[in-house]
């Protein structure tokens, strides 16, 4: 058996000259298979005398692992190398861009982010939010809201008009959200802590004026809620609106039919190159109306002024809009142009919340 | 309401500076909207004199001219274009480098027509100090040359502008507002009371009040042998200082009182007014040629003050042509009165005039100043004109009653949230003209005349507070209480959340359109009604209330696709209106989607790229119900829809024919042609409010969940069906073929074409068997199968591909 020696040797060559896996398995049924070559040299064990047996049997055993071992080492190298292969061939562009997540392209309107904004805050004060028709009454708009028949006051709101129906009554676009207070105030007992956001109509058509526009207003009645409170409620509004720590404002004795007394709210600010920095600065931007509502709202509502009392306020939602993110054109707000939508537009998870941040 | 500084201090003593002044004003309510300091702003115009001015030599217009500025220096060639171009003349200089107000631009060195010019002559207009832009400003012939202008014509009097309220009309007067600034502590009232002038003869002129609720006041006097003609200067400079143009005295007086004491007068040429004076009703169709130089035409809802021969002045609004004043005016009747407010606004807005003294009267003036506006006047006439005065007629009560209010000086704190000592509330009042009686808890409090707008003892609490300051308020924290901290927001107010929130998601971009429609929209939209179009509409295509949100949309893609976007999906949840009642106006979500902007993503693209469809349509519609809380389950979808939907590729959503839920599909080629849009173009429209309400349950946690132990099983099926079959019913008979173990049927294959007859398809479907109970045999499989085949075959007429 002075071959044995060649024979593994051999063996193991034809295992390192195995390009592939199907060459390796020929080496390997041509070795070990049942007719393999160190097969046939097992069998040859059962006719050798137990000496012979012993040292040829050990011998030829070893050969066989060694085989065995070139064998597993080999298909290991050459899978790995046909893997190699075979990931080399399949490669992709990656830089191929992607189609964009609806998620990302979509936008809810600056408008609507900012309602929710404002009931998110609030919200968190105590309030609730109350809604009503556009289209109202002359007595739900004007006359319940002490703006007399025919007095000056009524033309500060150049107002849409309907024609009139067979009783000669005329309806028309509210001009602002304030029939909504007086729906609530007819309606529920106090305490009352209402917001009152919706969409009002003037005949209005400039670079700062549109004939719709939105308006939040507020309406606090109570025993004992006066101005000073109004004051706290509006100053915490505006920092938390603005995202600011500090806000400095200015309230002024102004005029509104439905108040007594009745304030007009600016808050301070620095203009620079377009951009609004409020805290700081030497304008003042009107941005709110409020005051006490006036006994002869109350009154026409069914509540006792000399009982109850409370306050209100109005601003406009477009307006607060374009200062917190810098929207320079009113009536951009109504164009629908999608360029403009996609820039000052919000995605459709930048949902506000006071934990996660309003606009973060 | 304009004034300048040195009138005011005509009424108020006082050393504060201007801005000081200023600030107080808006602090206490009269808010300054304006500061015009012309001293400063025209500082670098001077006066000059014209040497010559001879033709341009290429134009026919303009003048060359040599200009002496009075520096000394060689004079200036200027060309000019005005008329009024000439030798000798002396008007107002401009050097190159100066700001030019009335043009908005910064004056250079020129070349005009091949002539050099090195500065401007300058009008009125262009100095923004009157709107006369004729000709260059002609100046005295001792204006001194060189020297500023502004400081030569008395423009160093800083012009303020108060954006008064409707309320205050006693400070349409400066004398009210002077009153206002010293019960604010910034001077001493000056306040000296008006004489009464004794009248020498009885007036001539007869007063007949018809009405007196359209005119509770009337004082009238004649002044006899005036001599009328320009306004001595600093009366001159009073009505120019806040852009008033004189007139003559006479004229010029009665605009002095208006704005000095908010007490607006007439005055009438004598000679030119025939018999006496009615103050009556207009008659239907009279009319009446006013002092702006238009013919008004009247009726009964006008008063008009009236002579023998017809109206000659519309009462509290304007005067008559026909017996103004003019230079040649000898006799003069003035005529101080007072209007019913509603009246005057509403005759102002109907004939269209906004006058000074229809501004003061429709805010209601001071009835108490009636007659000695009348004095005031008569004096001013007598000083300037001179002349003989008769006694004054005076018709009717004007003085009213005596308004007393009772006070609880603990009105200051309650409303207010603010103390107030009883001496500063004295003060205060006091300063205002209000008589303060008692010292409390309760005190009497006397209204003013003048102070029309007080009533009752929240008036009373911000007179007190304005001047107080409202800044002096202290911030009080608002207590939210115990009241739960429960959601806020309203059924319909979360759903219209939800639904944007929804289409974002989907890639839609939200937008926010006009309420109001062209009536031809609203119409095909089902809109239209009589009773949702507007009477006084700021546009044509802005007259109708929407009835669908879809005409504003289909115009917004349109304009897109304009500015290069014409793949667009745009959608837009807002009140859409079926009458003007307030339960007849809804919430819909409505969506459009053009070219490339399909359910597959937007625009084209390597990884696939689809045209907007129908279905991309119902799936945006079924994201908003879904969002919405839609029972999805009992949705059922029927082809067709509205007549602005392609009849072939639309359906309506509906729970029951009653209620119908929306609609989605391709918008009609007739509907797209009169929107003015180019097509395709796909739309869906869900009404909100008629999601029905989910049940209200007790708690917030979730049903059990039943989880099956048993495998489920999946068996696919492919039916040739007549084209005209719905998907829809071999998938409802499908699941009806075993309602407990079928749990879920889903479409993947639809194919028409080679393989399958004409007018047929193949449509396949995956049907999920869920066992409950034990797993299921082969045999009880192929149970289920059968009957799966033989329900499709039975509803739809469908045969098994093979």
């Amino acid at each position: 058996m002075s071959d044995l020696p060649t024979l593994e040797q051999t063996i193991l060559t034809e295992i390192a000259a195995a390009g592939d896996e199907a060459a390796l398995e020929a080496v390997r049924v041509a070795a070990l298979g049942k007719k393999g070559s160190i097969s046939a040299l097992l069998s040859t064990l059962g006719k050798m005398s137990p000496d012979e047996r012993k040292t040829q049997g050990a011998a030829i055993n070893l050969a066989k692992d060694k085989v065995t071992q070139a064998l597993t080492a080999r298909r290991d190298i050459l899978k790995s190398a046909a893997l190699d292969a075979r990931l080399a061939s399949e490669t992709i562009d990656v830089t191929l861009p992607l189609r964009e997540a609806p998620a990302e392209q979509g936008r809810i309107h600056p408008l609507s982010q900012v309602f929710e904004e404002v009931n998110v805050i609030f919200a968190d004060m105590g309030f609730s939010i109350a809604e009503g028709p556009d289209i109202e009454t002359d007595d739900y708009n004007f006359t319940k809201l002490n703006f007399p028949e025919g007095h000056p006051a009524r033309e500060m709101h150049d107002t849409f008009f309907f024609n009139p129906g067979e009783d000669g009554s005329r309806m028309l676009l509210r001009t602002h959200t304030s029939p909504v207070q007086v729906r609530t105030m007819l309606t529920q007992k106090p305490p009352i802590r209402i917001i009152c956001p919706g969409r009002t109509y003037r005949i209005d058509s400039d670079a700062t004026h549109t004939p719709q526009f939105h308006q939040v207003e507020g309406l606090v009645i109570d025993k004992g809620s006066h101005l000073g409170h109004l004051k706290w409620i509006l100053h915490e509004f505006c920092k938390a609106f603005f995202e600011v720590d500090h806000i400095n404002m200015r309230f002024r004795p102004s005029f509104f039919p439905f108040t007594e007394p009745s304030l007009e709210v600016d808050i301070q600010c620095r203009r620079d190159k377009g951009e609004i920095r409020f805290g700081e600065g030497e304008d003042w931007l009107e941005i709110l109306g409020c005051g006490m509502v006036h006994p002869n709202v109350l009154r026409a509502c069914g509540i006792d002024p000399d009982v109850y009392q409370g306050f209100a306020w109005g601003m406009g939602i477009d307006r607060i809009a374009m200062l917190k993110y810098g929207m320079s054109d009113l009536r951009q707000l109504f164009d629908s142009d999608v360029r403009w939508l996609s820039h000052y537009g919000f995605k459709p998870l930048d949902v506000p919340t006071l934990a996660g941040g309003l606009s973060s | 309401m304009k004034f300048t500084l040195s009138w005011l201090k005509e009424h108020l003593d006082t050393d504060e500076p201007l801005e000081k002044l200023a600030d107080k004003l808006t602090m206490i309510g009269l808010e300054v909207e304006r500061i015009e300091d012309k001293a400063k702003q025209l500082s670098p115009f001077s006066i000059a004199r014209v040497i010559s001015a001879e033709q341009h030599p290429n134009a026919d217009r303009l003048r060359v001219c040599m200009v002496d500025t009075g520096d000394g220096d060689a004079p200036v060639q200027v060309v000019c274009g005005a008329p009024n171009a000439r030798a000798g003349l002396i008007s107002v200089f401009s050097a190159p480098g100066t700001f030019i107000p009335g043009k908005n631009i910064t004056l250079g060195v020129g070349t005009i027509r091949g002539v050099e010019s090195r500065g401007m002559l300058c009008s009125a207009a262009e100095l923004q100090i009157s709107e006369d832009h004729d000709g260059i400003m002609e100046l005295p012939a001792d204006a001194p040359i060189g020297k500023g202008y502004a400081e030569w014509a008395g423009l160093g009097d800083p012009m303020l502008e108060i954006n008064l309220t409707p309320n205050r009309q006693d400070c349409t007067g400066v004398h009210g507002i002077a009153r206002d600034l010293s019960a604010a502590d910034m001077g001493k009232f000056r306040d000296p009371g008006i004489k009464q002038i004794k009248g020498e003869f009885p007036c001539p002129v007869k007063v007949t009040v018809a009405d007196a609720t359209l005119c509770p006041g009337f004082a009238l006097r004649l002044v006899r042998g005036v001599k009328n003609g320009p306004s001595p200067e600093w009366l001159q400079k009073r009505l120019t200082s806040i852009a008033l143009r004189p007139i003559n005295a006479l004229v010029d007086i009665t605009n002095f009182i208006t704005y000095d004491r908010a007490r607006p007068l007439h005055v009438f040429d004598a000679k030119k007014v025939t018999g006496n004076l009615t103050v009556r009703r207009a008659r239907d169709g009279e009319t009446v040629l006013a002092l702006d130089g238009r013919t008004y035409t009247l009726d009964s809802g006008v008063c008009v003050i009236a002579d023998e021969h017809g109206v000659e002045s519309l009462a509290g609004i304007m005067g008559g042509e026909a017996s103004g004043c003019d230079e040649n005016t000898t006799d003069v009747l003035i005529e101080s009165a007072l209007w019913n407010e509603i009246n005057i606004a509403q005759s102002g807005r109907k004939l269209g005039i906004n006058s000074d003294a229809r501004y003061r009267f429709e805010r209601g003036v001071d009835p108490a100043f009636m007659v000695p506006g009348l004095e005031m006047a008569t004096r001013l006439v007598l000083e300037l004109c001179g002349g003989t005065p008769s006694d004054n007629v005076v018709v009717g009560n004007p003085f009213g009653e005596d308004h007393v209010i009772d006070f609880p000086l603990a009105e200051v704190k309650r409303l207010a949230g603010i103390e107030v000592p009883f001496p500063e509330v004295r003060r205060i009042l006091g300063h205002l003209g209000f008589m303060v009686a008692g010292s409390g808890p309760v005190v009497k409090v006397a209204i003013p005349s003048w102070r029309t707008d007080v009533h009752g003892k929240a008036d009373i609490v911000e007179e007190i507070v304005r001047i107080v300051g409202v800044d002096k308020v202290p911030m009080t924290p608002f207590d939210r209480g115990d009241a739960p901290r429960k959601p806020v927001l309203t059924t319909i107010q979360l759903r219209t959340r939800r639904a944007k929130r929804a289409l974002a998601a989907r890639g839609m971009v939200e937008a926010v359109t006009w309420s109001f429609i062209s009536k031809p929209s609203a119409e095909l939209f089902g809109g239209g009604q009589a009773e949702l179009a507007l009477a006084n509409p700021i546009a044509s295509d802005l007259s109708d209330m929407r009835p669908s949100l879809l005409p504003g949309l289909v115009a917004a893609a349109q304009a897109n696709a304009n500015r290069g976007s014409s793949d667009v999906a745009l959608f837009e949840v807002g009140q859409v209106f079926k009458g003007d009642k307030p339960e007849n106006q809804l919430v819909a979500a409505t969506g459009v989607r053009h070219g490339f902007a399909s359910g597959k993503g937007m625009g084209r693209h390597w990884s696939g790229s689809a045209m907007a469809d129908a279905l991309d349509a119902k799936a945006d519609a079924f994201a908003v119900l879904a969002a919405a809380g839609a029972p999805m389950q009992a949705l059922q979808i029927v082809p067709g829809g509205p007549g602005w939907l392609h009849p072939g590729r639309s359906g309506t959503i509906q729970i029951g024919p009653q209620n119908v839920l929306g609609y989605f599909g391709e918008l009609h080629p007739r509907a797209l042609e009169a929107l003015g849009a180019d097509g395709p173009l796909i739309a869906f429209e869900v009404i909100l409010d008629r999601v029905p309400d989910a049940r209200q349950r007790p708690t917030r946690a979730k049903p059990v969940l039943e989880l099956s132990a048993f495998q489920p099983v999946s068996r696919d099926f492919a039916f040739i069906v007549d084209r005209a079959v719905k998907a829809g019913d071999i998938v409802r008979a499908a699941q009806g073929a075993d309602r407990k173990l079928i749990t879920d049927v889903t479409v993947f294959d639809v194919y028409e074409g080679k393989g399958i007859d004409d007018g047929k398809k193949s449509i396949a479907i995956a049907v999920t068997i869920q066992p409950r109970e034990k797993t299921l045999t082969d045999q009880e499989i192929d149970a289920v199968a059968a009957k799966i085949v033989a329900e499709v075959t039975k509803k739809t007429g469908g045969t098994l591909r093979g």
